[in-house]
């Protein structure tokens, strides 16, 4: 600061000198500055009055104010301000709100659900959101799958059947898929006939020499594939087993494959390597029975469900 | 409160300058040191909370080097919104073993806390190499190197006495290994149990074969035991809804 400047101030010294001339200028804090100061410790006063503030002995001081709620039990209980108790109180009142829905979800059977234009509306909306916060990740937001890993949701192609009771038991428990690898016990002329005869049987490009030797070796106990996807080849919904016939894929990527020797190749791969996966995770545990059952009307609503 | 009150007073005497100054500072020494004191009361006390395994620790050291908590929390707040997306609110006790713990106050991608057995094994290892490939509008980088590198599990013994040093219940003597046995069962003392934790954390990622290979342990078999663990140790349907109002 220039000299100048320090000349034109008109501020007052704390009237001490030391050496001689060395003072000290004296800058109270402002007035406003101070007063809001004030208003913040007589804010903080009631702050502690109202919501739980100090620690105290075992305990801490609760406050006066209070919050209350129904808990699960039925019980209707007070409690002094904190935020799990709001989240009760929250809840309550989403519940309240919900329940004239909830109410009808539990009394009604699937088929009436289905067929009730409102609570269709609810489930729509309710639904979508269940689905994605919980499904999406897997099935993606439309339900649509992906090739390879997640089935898809929007056909009319049930892996362990699309009534709403085997909606609901998938939701509920889950389900877990399993095909073994057969190049442990098939060659590779073998695996290739079979998958000819898959392809044959898709109603997509073939050979139809190996696929006749694969038509036989399906049904023989050497490959066994019939224990599963039975004689016929449509599959077992009790099982799992897809239906082979209506060229609908979830494990061998035959869409994405350009050439028709791409699509026989990815059915081989799958024939030889098997599957391990098609985990899906049992929801019992962690949505509620009301979750679930939007659900199931939401996923049988999505598809053909049958 | 006295209007002709001089800040002057306090400034010209440093006797009176130091006790306040003193007053001042063990205010915030004592809302800090305190709560420490009386911290066996703020824990909840519920049951099925135990240390993480030789196989998930290493995990969550893996989830600690590749930095995911920058992105991901582990701790659900108790607002409506995350109670019906991520699940019941975490709780003190449910990270009472996390030496750092996780809670986290930054979320790009969604918290954690309970991700366990929401998604399978086969989401988690393709999530984890290719993010967009399940949540397309996804901005979390690849991680496909976890796939294959292969799992250091030479020094997991030496791990866990790290955090046996800080509380954590890992045994080392027959005695500290019969008192997790009173205190979480003999399946999890078992695994709690210093000098068996190579054997332990082997058997588990066979048993498990988090990454759907079975050629040998990698760093995707413990991250994924770890994430499959997370927020699966408390069985809330034990508890009523506001089983926990009273700990706040």
């Amino acid at each position: 600061m220039s000299e100048q400047k320090l000349q034109s101030q008109t501020v007052q010294t704390t009237g001490h000198a030391w050496d001689g001339d060395l003072q000290e200028y004296n800058n109270p804090l402002p007035v406003w500055w101070v007063y809001t100061f004030y208003a913040t410790v007589v804010f903080a006063l009631v702050y502690w009055t109202i919501y739980p503030s100090w620690p105290l002995g075992k305990g801490w001081i609760g406050g006066v104010s209070e919050i209350t709620y129904v808990n699960s039990e039925g019980e209707t209980k007070t409690h002094s301000w904190n935020t799990r108790a709001l989240l009760m109180a929250d809840m309550n009142k989403a519940a309240l709100a919900q329940k004239p829905y909830f109410d009808k979800i539990e009394a009604m059977s699937y088929e009436q659900i289905a067929r009730d234009p409102e609570m269709n509306g609810f489930i729509l909306s309710a639904g979508k959101v269940l689905f994605a916060d919980n499904c999406a990740a897997c099935h993606q937001a439309g339900g649509q799958g992906v090739i390879g890993f997640f089935p898809n949701l929007t056909d009319d192609d049930w892996l362990y059947g699309g009534s709403f009771e085997k909606v609901h038991e998938t939701l509920m428990d889950g389900r877990r898929g399993y095909m073994p690898a057969f190049n442990e016990v098939l060659n590779g002329q073998q695996i290739d006939q079979l998958a000819h005869y898959v392809a044959s049987r898709a109603g997509i490009g073939h050979d139809a020499g190996k696929a006749a030797a694969g038509d036989v070796l399906f049904r023989s106990e050497t490959a066994a594939c019939f224990y599963c996807h039975t004689s016929e080849a449509t599959g077992r919904q009790d099982m799992g087993a897809p239906n082979l016939t209506d060229n609908v894929w979830l494990w061998a990527d035959v869409p994405g494959a350009e050439t028709g020797e791409g699509k026989v190749a990815a059915i081989r791969s799958v024939i030889a390597g098997g599957l391990n996966k098609g985990v899906m995770p049992a929801w019992a545990g962690r949505l509620t029975p009301e979750q679930i059952k939007v659900l199931t009307v939401y996923v049988h609503e999505l598809g053909g469900g049958q | 409160m006295n209007f002709n009150f001089k800040h002057e007073w306090i400034e010209t005497n440093i006797g009176l300058m130091s006790v306040l100054t003193m007053l001042a500072i063990s205010v915030g020494g004592l809302v800090e040191i305190a709560p420490l004191f009386l911290i066996d009361e703020t824990i909840e006390k519920v049951e099925g909370v135990r240390p993480y395994t030789p196989l998930e620790q290493r995990g969550r050291d893996i989830y600690i080097r590749e930095g995911c908590y920058t992105c991901h929390s582990q701790m659900i707040r108790p607002f409506r919104d995350e109670k019906l997306r991520y699940g019941h609110y975490s709780l003190a006790a449910e990270s009472q073993y996390d030496h750092p713990f996780q809670w986290g106050s930054k979320r790009t991608g969604p918290d954690l806390a309970r991700v366990g057995g929401k998604y399978s094994n086969e989401w988690h290892v393709q999530h984890m190499v290719a993010p967009r490939s399940m949540v397309p509008e996804s901005v979390m980088p690849n991680y496909p190197w976890l796939l294959s590198t292969p799992l250091d599990i030479s020094d997991v013994a030496g791990r866990m006495k790290a955090l046996r040093k800080v509380g954590v219940p890992y045994s080392l003597s027959q005695a500290e290994y019969d008192a997790n046995v009173t205190k979480f069962g003999e399946t999890v003392a078992k695994q709690l149990h210093i000098p068996d934790a190579q054997k332990n954390l082997v058997e588990q990622a066979n048993f498990g074969n988090y990454d759907g290979d079975r050629s040998g342990i990698s760093e995707m078999d413990a991250l994924v035991a770890y994430l499959q663990v997370l927020g699966t140790m408390v069985d809330f349907s034990k508890y009523a809804d506001d089983a926990f109002v009273g700990d706040r």
